[in-house]
């Protein structure tokens, strides 16, 4: 058998995303928003909608392939695939499942997305409204462990107890994001900067995390187009390799009621090894990194698992000053992120990763070649991605 | 005044249709502690599942245990996600490993003063809290911090 890898096979050849509105205040629904970022991906790439003969997409995203291939006149359709698991562990995993599609020739031209209006739907943040619960629920939200943070909030309370990290630590990691987003006019939180005082000041949401630890929930749309390496570099834009790409989660991690045999954990721990091998870098290669914040404490678990520091290392790791581009030892979340830029179930972290390969993010780390992508820490099946630029082929 | 931790109104368990969990519901009932071992192997699971996930046996088995841990995580929750919880100020939620069962972890509520100081490895000790009035009724397992 030849050598199972898609080291270089594949390039994000396309990037397109939509206005991103504070949630319930997108004046388009929900499909138009994926249309739209589609459409924007396809100008971006310069390739024809009706080119496009596959989609991926995670978190039971409501937008069905058939609905898309009809409304934008698709030649033929000949992918689809959706991520199982909730919330935005399968981000990076969506683009991982495109790539796949193109590089054993299951398709061409595979658009990844991710669409969410929550003025049409739903919240994620509020428990749900059922008089009766069963199964994990049952023994969960009685006791008022019902939202997303509620769930996660013990992995982390046990990992900083363990490792003795401070509360600075998360505070960092919000303002890194808050910081690059003051560059950034795409970015929800843009001309409204964070201060540790105006963190230190704000309100507990679910100890140990405060008001700017956790995600914003926004409306929008973002899209990506992922061709073969040899098409991609015919195309309009400087192609963004996908050099690896790992989905899952380690022993037991989804056992229910919180008997996952790593506990203190962003469920990284055996899928970063994996990524690092097939991408063929070490994390001492990686340029920028984007991590999806659902909350600070899964960024500093996710952070630490894919070995950018050691467990007892963060309170010296996580400084304000390393994690900002341009200069910073580990510039992270350039576009401001889940936190500060938009909650597009951390798509636009995907895109960012882009532009840093490009050479055209607002918060450019200077000769980026490669860029590390990483999603839904702490959720039972996550996923992450690298990618490079040419020189890393 | 309610004799429960939290408000009224929160959601209510019952245990899975296909009858999965019903013994330790009923267990909860009469003030018992009652969780999964397997009776291949002997291996301690929680939550309940249909297979051992250490051997594969299907004979799974319940078993009384003392209603006693030790906290190994902790939370305070203070935004209400749910109606029941609206104005009701910060709860602790604990996950109490259970060391004679295989270090199983149990979910429940610390019971006390909500703004306790937490300590991760502090000793305690079960709290039947039935809700007979609920329809159908039941009872929390919750826990306290063990005298002594």
């Amino acid at each position: 058998m030849s050598e199972r890898t898609i080291r270089g096979k594949t390039a994000i050849a396309g990037v397109g995303e939509t206005t991103y509105y504070k949630h319930g205040q997108s004046p388009d629904s929900e499909f138009v928003l994926v249309l739209k970022a589609i459409l924007a991906a396809c100008e971006d790439a310069g390739i024809a909608p009706q080119e496009i003969d596959g989609f991926a997409s995670y978190s039971n995203d409501r937008n069905e392939p058939t609905r898309l291939s009809a409304a934008l006149g698709i030649n033929e359709l000949k992918y689809s695939n959706m991520n199982w698991g909730g919330g935005g562990g399968g981000v990076a995993a969506a683009i991982g499942n495109a790539a796949a599609a193109v590089a054993c020739g299951y398709a061409d031209c595979v658009v990844a997305f991710r669409g969410l209006a929550q003025g049409q739907f739903r919240r994620f943040g509020q428990g749900a409204p059922d008089p009766h619960v069963s199964g994990d629920a049952a023994y969960m939200s009685p006791y008022g462990v019902m939202s997303p943070l509620q769930k996660y909030a013990m992995r982390a309370m046990r990992f900083m107890h363990e490792n003795k990290v401070d509360h600075s630590v998360l505070r960092s990691i919000s303002m890194a994001s808050y910081h690059h987003a003051q560059n950034n006019p795409r970015a929800v939180m843009y001309n409204r900067p964070l201060s540790e005082e105006k963190y230190d000041d704000s309100r507990w949401i679910a100890e140990p995390c405060r008001l700017f630890d956790c995600c914003q929930e926004n409306d929008g749309a973002a899209a990506c187009i992922i061709v073969s390496a040899e098409k991609a570099r015919d195309l309009k834009q400087k192609p963004a390799y996908v050099l690896g790409a790992v989905q899952g989660s380690d022993h037991r991690c989804g056992a229910p009621v919180m008997n996952a045999s790593n506990f203190p954990s962003s469920s990284f721990a055996s899928l970063a090894p994996r990524l690092y091998e097939m991408a063929q870098v070490s994390p001492g290669d990686v340029d920028v990194v984007q991590s999806y914040e659902n909350f600070t404490i899964g960024v500093m678990m996710a952070v630490v698992e894919h070995g950018f520091c050691a467990p007892d290392e963060c309170n010296e790791f996580f400084q304000l000053d390393n994690l900002i581009a341009p200069g910073g030892r580990m510039p992270l979340n350039t576009s401001g992120g889940n936190l500060a830029e938009c909650y597009m179930h951390g798509f636009g972290l995907q895109i960012e990763a882009v532009r840093q390969i490009r050479g055209e993010s607002v918060n450019q780390v200077p000769g980026a070649d490669v860029a590390i992508n990483i999603a839904g820490p702490m959720v039972h099946h996550v996923s992450s991605v690298i990618m490079g630029s040419e020189a890393t082929l | 005044m309610s004799e429960h931790y939290l408000p009224d109104g929160m959601p209510i368990p019952v245990p899975q249709s296909d009858g999965l969990d019903k013994t330790y519901w009923e267990a909860t009932r009469r003030g018992e502690l009652m969780i999964q071992k397997c009776g291949d192997c002997g291996t301690w699971q929680w939550g309940p599942e249909w297979i051992c996930h250490n051997c594969r046996s299907l004979d799974m088995t319940w078993e009384r245990i003392e209603p006693n841990g030790v906290i190994y995580s902790w939370e305070r929750p203070w935004h209400p996600v749910h109606p029941a919880l609206q104005d009701h100020g910060p709860y602790i939620v604990v996950l109490v490993e259970i060391p004679h069962a295989g270090n199983v972890r149990m979910i429940g509520n610390l019971l006390g003063d909500p703004r306790q100081e937490v300590e991760i490895g502090a000793k305690v000790e079960a709290v039947f809290e039935p809700h007979d009035d609920a329809d159908p009724a039941y009872t929390l397992v919750q826990w306290r911090l063990a005298k002594g």
